[in-house]
Formats: structure tokens, sequence, C-alpha cells
């Protein structure tokens, strides 16, 4: 297997991006990441997208975004693991470099959620359509009940958990692709409506449109390219149960801790030799699972660790320096693109004020459904 | 979402909750040809009685369309008391009654309406015992 490194990037601010279709968004994306890397030519690319079809009645993107980014006669797929579905296409694009198949290989994704008006139709679709969307549960439901189960079973309170999106916020405000970049004081948290008890508003990632995109090359041709090659030191993957009821224990992803378990053994490394992650923080609950999944804290103790500042520059490991999901936003089938892009931004040293001092290595980690799926990444800087 | 074809391959485990118990000891409502942990085949046919207990439970205050003109409602992950676990609505209470914990009883309840003129879908709800 070649060693494989990222090139070039590219994105679209994230927001409500009404001046732009689908394809203009990844369109978009796709060519600042060409840019970028210097690359006229492309040999290959996967495009993550979650459900571009009920969102806006558009399926065959490996055409469409071939023929918008100007690369017509290329093979392109369309990868989907519901929220997962952008870091799938890197993951899918790094196998095919990594395999000798292509040199050049462009991996991205996009959502365009703002077309529809019932938007939680269209995210039931990555739950058990037949035995949960069926009875009437939401996204947000089925996090609000890993939520109700972990905060009865470790005592983590409501305060606690709001600082999780409280210091999402606050990492966002240096990020100018953020949907909200701003701060968000307690009482904004507990005050804001009621989605699924116990969740607010504020607990939940928004609806967002937009694209994301990165170009891999072999390592060993990465110097041909840019003076910063980001490495793709480790690479691990997951299913778990579609249905959340079919978690043996509520509180824990599965899915999460062996993605990372593999990615952790194909690079090498261990938590300790992280310096920020960007974990898929859908809702306040899953970045504390994660965190725990991850191995950055114990069971049961990532809420309290992450409420104390553990989680933020001068902690333990600092999660989601981008803003995650809740401020940066969710386009949900680039997100886990977009997710990449934040760590090679920190690991150039482009991240500008929000910038992790001495990053080595970084994570990602982007997560589908209620854990039916998990990519992780584990980049280097070179 | 639902439809006709859908709702009709669906009327063994909505209508008279037939489960599968696989050699292994897990049991699926859905049904299922291999047991996903296991990976066994093997399995024998059973009635759930319909009493189980609620895992976790939520109050769904924004809904799909479909159940928008029912909110507030709780939701609750049940396991019965022959270890199938399912998601149904919990209905004819106070939600401030709903914990975790709280023994329940499956009844045939009607889930949603295909539309003005389509089938009326029916299913299982839990009522607090």
């Amino acid at each position: 297997m070649r060693e494989v490194a990222i090139i070039g990037v590219g994105m679209t601010k994230f927001g409500e991006l009404w001046e732009q279709s689908i394809r203009d968004m990844f369109a978009e994306a796709a060519l600042k990441a060409m840019d970028d890397a210097g690359v006229k030519k492309i040999d290959s690319f996967y495009v993550g997208a979650m459900s571009s079809g009920l969102y806006t009645y558009q399926e065959h993107l490996s055409s469409l975004m071939a023929d918008y980014m100007g690369q017509i006669g290329v093979p392109g797929l369309h990868v989907e693991s519901a929220c997962a579905s952008g870091g799938s296409a890197v993951r899918a694009a790094f196998i095919e470099v990594a395999s000798g198949m292509s040199d050049i290989v462009l991996a991205g994704g996009v959502e365009k959620m703002w077309d529809v008006e019932d938007g939680t139709i269209v995210l039931a679709t990555a739950s058990d359509q037949e035995y949960e969307a069926y009875n009437g549960v939401t996204f947000p439901g089925l996090y609000a009940m890993m939520a109700r189960v972990y905060m009865e079973k470790y005592g983590l309170t409501r305060e606690e958990l709001a600082q999780v999106p409280i210091k999402n916020h606050k990492h966002s405000v240096n990020n100018p692709n953020a949907q909200y970049p701003f701060e968000i004081s307690l009482n904004d948290v507990l005050k804001s409506s009621m989605v699924a008890d116990p969740l607010r508003l504020m607990d939940c990632s928004p609806i967002t449109d937009g694209a994301a995109a990165l170009i891999l090359c072999p390592l060993e041709r990465a110097k041909e390219f840019t003076n910063k090659p980001v490495k793709i030191r480790g690479v691990g993957a997951a299913t778990g149960p579609i249905a959340l009821h079919d978690h043996r224990d509520l509180t824990r992803l599965d899915a999460v801790k062996l993605a990372g378990e593999r990615a952790y053994r194909m690079a090498g490394l261990s938590p300790s030799d992280i310096s920020f992650v960007e974990v898929h923080d859908c809702f306040s609950i899953a970045e504390i699972i994660v965190a725990e999944e991850l191995g950055f804290f114990e069971y049961g103790t990532a809420g309290k660790a992450i409420a104390e500042g553990q989680g933020t520059y001068g902690g333990k490991v600092v999660i989601n320096p981008s803003g995650g999901l809740k401020a940066k936003g969710h386009p949900v089938g680039a997100t886990g693109a977009a997710q990449v892009i934040e760590a090679y931004y920190q690991l150039t040293g482009k991240a500008g004020a929000r910038q992790v001092p001495n990053a080595k290595f970084g994570m990602t980690q982007n997560m589908g459904g209620s854990g039916g799926s998990c990519i992780v990444h584990i980049l280097e800087a070179l | 979402m639902a439809d006709s074809a859908r709702y009709h391959r669906e009327k063994f485990h909505r209508y008279i909750l037939e489960a599968q118990k696989f050699d292994s000891g897990f049991v699926s409502l859905p049904n299922r040809y291999v047991d996903p942990y296991s990976g066994s085949r093997s399995y024998e046919k059973i009635n759930l009685k319909g009493t189980g207990t609620i895992l976790s439970y939520t109050i769904i205050h924004i809904a799909s369309d479909q159940f928008a003109h029912t909110t507030p409602f709780p939701v609750a992950i049940i396991e019965t008391d022959e270890g199938a676990r399912l998601t149904v609505m919990v209905t004819d209470c106070d939600i401030n009654d709903v914990k975790i914990g709280a023994r329940v009883e499956l009844v045939f309840r009607k889930i949603m309406e295909e539309g003005e003129s389509g089938i009326i879908n029916y299913g299982y709800k839990a009522i607090l015992i």
C-alpha cells in the first residue's frame, strides 16, 4: 500500500447559501481545491452526499459534478453513508491512491439542505425507517435518549452538557467559514426551545448548505505540488446497528470505538499523541460519548472534563477547533470532508487565530445516524 | 414514511408482535435472516406477550410533519420481557410519569394516515402499567 498525502483543499462558506445550487457549491469547493493543489486534471473523484435525491431531487452526482467542475470523462462515484458520507468519500479516495490505481484523486462532499421544508423527514432516513422513524422518533430524539441514560448513569448535569456547544461556539468565532461564528451563554442554551427533552435547540447542529473538497496523491509525489503536504497516517471505519435500540449499551457508540482503534493501529499512535480532534458533535451528547470512545477520557468523565476546559486550548486535547458541527455548520454530506480540511489547516499552520500550537498529529471523526457508521482519520504534519 | 406495499410486508410485526429468538439468545422483532452479532441463522418464532420496561425515553417537541400535530409526545426504547428491543411512542399518560425503569404494556393503535385518501397505518404504542 502506498502512503497518501493531502496536497490541496477547498470549501464554500457554510450557511444558508440561497444563491448557490448543489452543483455550484461542489464545483466551487472542487475548483478551489484543484487551484490550491495546482492541478488542472484529476484522475478520479468521490463525492459524498447523504440525500441529494430527497433534498434536491438530484441523483447521479458522478456525472453532474464531473460536468460542472470541468472534468468530463473522469471516473466518479457518489458515496453515501448518511452523515458519514464525506468521511467515507475521503476514505474511498485514500484507498484508490494507496492501491496504486490512481494518483490524483479528489474527495469531497456536499449537501443542499435549505431547499426543502421538512428536513426532519430526510434526516430520519439515516435511522431505521420501519422500526424507528415509523414510530415518530426524530434524530434529536434518538440522541436525547442517549443523553437521558448517560445523565442518569454518570450524573452529568444539564449545565455541564451545555458546556459542549458553548465551547464550540467560542472556537467558531475565529473560523471565517463558520455558519454561526458567535459566542453563546449558558442561559442561551438553557433557555433555547426544547427539541427532544433533554436536548434543546442549542444542543443541536444546524441546517446548513455547503461543500468541501480535498486533493489526494501518493506521498512520494506530494512535493511536486506543495511544500506542506499533510499525510493521512491512519484510516479506520466501522459499522454499528442501524437502530439505536439495538445498541447493547445506550451510552456507548461501538462503531466509533472500532473505527478509532483501527485508525490508531494503522497510524501506530495512541490518544496521547493527538493534539486536536474534529468530532461529530451533531448533538452535544455525541461529542461527550465520542471523546470517550476515541480514548481521550474514561467512560463517564468526558462531560465533566470538557466543562472544566480539558477540550479546549491548553486542555488535554482541543476538541473541534473549527467550531464543530454545532457552530461551523453541518451540511451532512460535506461534514466529514470539511473536518479533514480543518485538520489540514491546523497541520499546515493555516488556521489563523484558531491555530492549535505545535500540532503534529490531528484526528477527525465522522459518524452516520445514531452510530450506525463511523470514519476516523489520523493526519500528520510533515 | 409509509406506503401500502411496505405496510403489507410489515403486518406480522405491526399486528401480532411476532419475533424471532435466535439460539444465541438474541431476540429480534424485525424479521432477519441472521443474528447480527453471532451470525447464527437458527431461531424459533415467538409471540411477544407485550409487556416490558423503559430503557430510555425522550419527549419529542419538534416532530416531522407526519407527527407534528401530536407534539409534545413521549417516545421510549423498551425491552420486552422476552428481550426484544423496540422504539415506540408512549401514550395515554401524563408525560411526567414516563421514567427509565417504568413498566409498560404494548397496545395496538393508529400510527398515521397516508394523506387524505391513503390507508391508515397501525402499530404498537406503549402505555404505563
